[in-house]
């Protein structure tokens, strides 16, 4: 199921048309965003990911109100948002550096969107000490924002931007100033909080792993566009663009021409003539030259009597635990990656061998 | 819950910081130099306070202590005057020009890039670099105009004046203020729904308070001790206690004029004392 057929049977949250956002003018104008479509839906943990610079930040603080689009509408529930300032959206940020009022105590800073609401006291109060309880921090909650260590000044952004219950949670590469062991607890955390909450979350980083882990669904961004929106394993199992593939994780990509098509397949003829059939997908090139991508873990060593795919020399050996990569130098000149679980016989494999290689037909992909 | 990032940093800065002293400390002449300054910059000002409890009406010739000279200068309705006339115009300098610079710093550092923004900054600044004495003659002559055109009289002009010189003093550490201030943090405010009213009385104003402060005292010295510009715009009756100063010298230096003075330093002393405490609380 890809993306765009999700979007069908749910809500959507968040929809953003036809988005542009340019800085600058004349000759120095940079276009951050361009023409962008997309639907976050209701409840979703969705992930905006790419490199820096790629727009991601952008989106994100245009869906916050922080900017205004040059061009496109932004709707929220759809209501249109597009031209209401931040104080007027149900949306709340957790932000980079987190932006705690260094002037006010963790309680004061929580409470702080509740008090601009409104509400009464004893509310604020109530909500407050459940936000406390929630990210564990009780006893901090006289404290002042910069006796915190980093991994509380996080929790204490994420409790203040949760307690006003918004219609959708933006954070903004929140884990990047933690070290790896609180990184990897807090992407736990964070994923367990948005499936107790039930708010929209949408995410931003530039941390495939990170993205994979936590996401409901994806979107993949380079130059202020979006290459792909699909469920983590869409995006790592059936990417396609040449960018995405290359971006998460290991792909072996190799250079064909398509011989013929047969709907969802097509049979691409390789440089040095072997034909492999690979999955089109969304591929708009169904004739003539394509790149064909797999990844080096659906790639296997042949056994022995068994009919290679294809055949290559043993070039190196990399032995990290887990897996062995093998690389290959093919007859078509290109590198392809093995990934075999585990160590290989070092006997049989050893660098000049002559390798046979069986990839699995229903995971290549024809890329953009 | 435990976290592994408080445990690291707190033993290891003081270390290094007390080696950087130490090695500023050896270079050669170092203290040598330290206290040519201090005494250069100092010793004036202490054989002033000393010779303010001088028994003697000599300013020279040591003889005893005693207080006589504050009381004569406390009694003294000359300096009374001029010392009321001197704190209502500099409060009213420090008042209006800190606001002028408040709105000034915001509007140069809290709006969007707009043409001759550097213009506006080389103009809010010149003040300080133009010779006061011109600075003097060209409120003097525009004042005469006025004067000529209103007929209007009185101390509104001195005050006037001084509020117009002291908006650069105040401007100066409001806006190196604004400038350390992230704007995340109002946008943080706006994002949980502060409309921007409060996000300025909540939040911009809280932060910037210190580099407020720390302005209007800069502004209040500055127009407590001026010369030149009041000299040449005060009219009768309108004596501020340096020009008071200044004339009674004339007639000769008395310990009368030490006692005000060593109050004029006492004065600016605790102002910059709590400056300085302001600064500090500023720095966290």
């Amino acid at each position: 199921m890809t993306g765009t057929e999700i979007a069908r049977d749910r809500k959507a949250a968040v929809s953003v048309r036809s988005l542009s956002k340019t800085f600058g003018q004349g000759e120095y104008a940079i276009t951050a965003l361009d023409s962008v479509e997309l639907d976050i839906l209701e409840n979703e943990f969705f992930t905006l990911l790419g490199p820096s610079g790629c727009g991601k930040t952008t989106l994100l603080r245009l869906i916050a109100g922080f900017e205004l689009p040059t061009n496109g509408s932004i709707s929220l529930q759809d209501q249109d948002i597009t031209d209401k300032p931040p104080h007027r959206r149900p949306i709340n940020t957790v932000f980079q550096n987190y932006a705690l009022f260094p002037h006010m105590t963790v309680a004061e800073n929580i409470g702080f969107g509740l008090r601009m609401l409104g509400r009464p006291t004893a509310e604020i109060k109530q909500t407050t000490e459940r936000m406390l309880a929630l990210v564990q921090l009780e006893a901090m909650a006289g404290r002042r924002t910069d006796q915190l260590s980093g991994g509380q000044q996080q929790r204490v952004a994420l409790a203040r931007a949760l307690a006003p219950a918004p219609k959708v949670l933006l954070l903004d590469e929140p884990l990047a100033a933690l070290d790896l062991k609180l990184r990897k607890s807090m992407q736990i955390e964070l994923k367990s909080l948005q499936a107790e909450t039930g708010i929209t979350f949408v995410f931003v980083t530039h941390d495939q792993e990170e993205a994979l882990t936590m996401s409901d669904r994806i979107a993949v961004m380079k130059s202020g566009k979006i290459l792909q929106i699909g469920t983590p394993r869409d995006i790592y199992d059936r990417p396609t663009h040449r960018f995405v593939a290359d971006f998460i994780g290991d792909i072996n990509i190799l250079e064909g021409t398509v011989e013929h098509t047969d709907g969802d397949l097509a049979t691409v003829r390789l440089k040095d003539g072997t034909r492999v059939s690979a999955h089109l997908g969304t591929a708009s090139a169904r004739s003539g030259d394509v790149s064909v991508a797999i990844r080096p873990e659906n790639v296997r060593l042949a056994s022995t009597g068994e009919t290679p795919t294809l055949t290559g020399i043993l070039e190196n050996i990399v032995y990290f635990g887990a897996a062995t990569n093998l690389h290959l130098r093919l007859g078509t000149g290109e590198e392809m990656v093995i990934r075999n679980p585990g160590a290989v016989d070092e006997g049989r494999y050893q660098p000049g061998a002559t390798i046979g290689a069986i990839l699995q037909p229903e995971l290549i992909r024809v890329l953009e | 819950m435990a976290d592994p990032t408080t445990a690291m940093p707190a033993s290891a800065q003081p270390r290094q910081r007390r080696r950087l002293v130490r090695d500023l400390k050896a270079m050669p002449g170092f203290t040598a130099t330290a206290w040519l300054c201090i005494v250069t910059l100092y010793l004036p000002i202490l054989v002033l306070i000393a010779f303010s409890f001088n028994e003697n009406r000599s300013v020279v010739l040591w003889t005893g202590f005693s207080l006589d000279w504050y009381a004569k200068a406390l009694e003294n309705d000359g300096i009374r005057n001029a010392a009321w006339v001197s704190v209502k115009i500099a409060l009213f300098a420090t008042v209006i020009s800190t606001i002028a610079a408040t709105m000034a710093a915001l509007a140069t550092t809290r709006t969007k890039k707009f043409a001759g923004q550097g213009l506006v900054y080389g103009i809010i600044n010149q003040p300080l670099m133009i010779p006061e004495i011109v600075t003097a003659i060209a409120t003097l002559s525009l004042f005469a105009l006025v004067k000529k055109v209103t007929g209007l009289t009185g101390i509104g002009y001195l005050m006037l004046a001084h509020a117009a010189f002291c908006i650069p003093f105040a401007y100066m550490p409001i806006r190196a203020r604004l400038e350390t201030m992230t704007l995340t943090l109002e946008q943080a405010a706006a994002d949980l729904y502060a409309p921007p009213l409060k996000v300025f009385t909540l939040v911009t104003l809280p932060l910037l308070g210190p580099g407020i402060v720390a302005g209007a005292m800069l502004a209040f010295v500055v127009s407590l001790d001026d010369v030149i510009i009041t000299l040449m715009i005060a009219g009768p009756g309108e004596t501020t206690l340096p020009i008071y100063i200044l004339g009674a010298i004339r007639r000769g230096i008395t310990p009368e004029i030490n006692a005000v003075s060593t109050i004029l330093v006492a004065v600016s002393v605790l102002l910059v004392m709590l400056l300085f405490l302001v600064q500090r609380r500023m720095q966290r």
